[in-house]
């Protein structure tokens, strides 16, 4: 069955038909592509699929495109501005927070909420937010390091206008 | 992994739901978070032929006190229960138990309502919801009835819910003064599903406890009240030693899940040892 669909994603309203059993992360690549978000396990466990839909970390591999009807989305391709990486992006290869950067976007689409709920995370809160993205590569010690570093930098932006 | 073909229907109301379920039949099915029934359709499991996506009904999503009873709407999501002032001034249990499900994305889009329908022997909420003494309300087109949790859950991924019904709110009762309540779980390390999970609950009368609740969920194929450790209570000063012989009773005469996770005997030993943390808790001896 075809449904349409219209989703804003990362500033831009697209505007489809689509299947009713195609996924949203489905969507986001191979419809639109949009690869930077990626598909690990696709059983819901890794979060590889991460994207932001109306404010919250959701995993894109467990709803449906049409689910995502009238959504405000960001995916890892929405956060650099104009070129300008986003702190956490920065954070990341300044920390060392990847290495073969498949488990990347997710870690930080689910670090962009955890700091939007909580600014200044200890290390542990940090740990605890991240329980829904594997990483195969880091030991996550590094990925750990990244956020925090950011936060502390994003919270010196807002401190300094 | 795809799911076999199915019609998608986004409900806009109760009434437009309740209408989409008569009109599909027994192939049609509710559509909540779709964290428990998407990835069973990807495995095909699960094929309905229609789903009714309930998932933007605002008039299901709500946490309210109505007099002295938490009236919760059917599909608010794990994360907003766990981030709900009013359920951490007033039963911070039932936050604590949003809190431990999954993972922050499968919190966000999880639904309390959703948890209950697909009776997942090892879900969270069971436990909480039997110690607190919730109800159910259950609403078809022709009515709304009201299921005490207890009675709702009948087996293994089963429930009293009927094919053209739609769980519409739950409802829990503030405890009295002096109760204090607690759910602990011993989890699987990756999804964090409870390999069991004990849910406490008791109200302290000038030195002795009285309403003692105790609940289990992962332990057998149905979460369940556990009576035998309850009545060895009722009443006690509940110290150290009594309470450590009481909970010694913890699934006897249940049936006992044994798996891939944990054997009958292991998990029996986890849920005499889970039942004694969380009843120190609430005793005020953890
Ligand atoms: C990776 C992962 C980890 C998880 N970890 C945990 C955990 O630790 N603890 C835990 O308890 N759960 C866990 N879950 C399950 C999660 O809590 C689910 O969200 C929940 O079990 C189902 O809620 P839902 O809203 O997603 O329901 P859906 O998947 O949309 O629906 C599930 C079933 O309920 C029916 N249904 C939904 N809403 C209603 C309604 N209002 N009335 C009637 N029928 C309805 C549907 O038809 C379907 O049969 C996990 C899930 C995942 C993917
Ligand atoms: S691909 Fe979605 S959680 Fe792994
Ligand atoms: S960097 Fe390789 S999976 Fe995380």
């Amino acid at each position: 069955m075809s449904v349409p669909i219209s989703i804003t994603i990362n500033g831009k309203i697209y505007e489809s038909e689509v299947d009713s059993r195609l996924l949203l992360v489905q969507y986001l690549r191979e419809t639109l592509r949009l690869t930077g978000t990626h598909v690990g396990c696709d059983t819901s466990s890794c979060g590889a699929c991460t994207i932001i839909v109306d404010g919250k970390a959701i995993k894109s591999c467990t709803m449906l495109a049409a689910q995502a009807h009238g959504a405000t989305i960001i995916t890892i391709e929405g956060l650099a501005n104009n070129g300008a990486l986003h702190p956490l992006q920065e954070s990341f290869k300044e920390e060392h927070g990847l290495q073969c950067g498949f488990c990347t976007p997710g870690m930080i689409m689910t670090a962009l909420q955890l700091l939007e709920d909580n600014p200044q995370p200890s290390e542990a809160e940090i740990r605890h937010g991240l329980e829904g993205n594997y990483c195969r590569c880091t030991g996550y010690h590094n990925i750990v390091k990244a956020i925090y570093h950011a936060s502390r930098k994003m919270g010196k932006e807002v401190v300094h206008g | 992994m795809i799911p076999s073909e199915f019609e998608y229907f986004r409900a806009g109301s109760v009434k437009e739901a309740l209408e989409l379920l008569n009109e599909k039949g027994p192939d049609a099915k509710i559509l909540a978070g779709g964290h428990s029934l998407i990835p069973a359709m990807k495995l095909r499991f699960n094929n309905p032929g229609a789903l009714i996506d309930i998932g933007g009904i605002s008039e299901l999503n709500y946490i309210r006190e109505e007099n002295d009873v938490l009236a919760i709407g059917a599909a608010t999501t794990h994360a907003d229960l766990a981030a709900s002032g009013l359920l951490n001034s007033s039963l911070p249990m039932l936050a604590e138990t949003a809190a431990t499900i999954g993972d922050i994305q499968v919190r966000n889009k999880g639904t309390i309502g959703g948890s209950l329908a697909h009776a997942d022997p090892a879900a969270d909420w069971p436990a909480a919801l039997l110690a607190a003494e919730a109800e159910v309300i259950i609403t078809s087109r022709s009515e709304s009835r009201v299921v005490a949790i207890a009675d709702f859950f009948q087996g293994l991924f089963t429930t009293d819910l009927g094919d053209a019904e739609l769980i519409t709110e739950i409802r829990v009762p503030l405890p009295p003064a002096n109760t204090r309540s607690t759910y602990l779980k011993f989890e699987q390390p990756a999804s964090r599903f409870a390999i069991v999970g004990c849910a406490a609950m008791v109200t302290r009368n000038n030195g002795s406890f009285g309403n003692v609740r105790v609940a289990f969920t992962g332990v057998s194929a149905s979460p369940f009240r556990d009576h035998g450790i309850e009545q060895a209570l009722e009443g006690q000063p509940a110290d150290g030693a009594q309470l450590h012989e009481a909970c010694k009773l913890a699934g006897n005469g249940v049936d006992v899940m044994g798996d891939h996770f944990a054997s009958k005997e292991y998990r029996t030993h986890l849920a005499v040892v889970f039942a004694e943390r969380a009843l120190k808790v609430v005793t005020g001896q953890g």
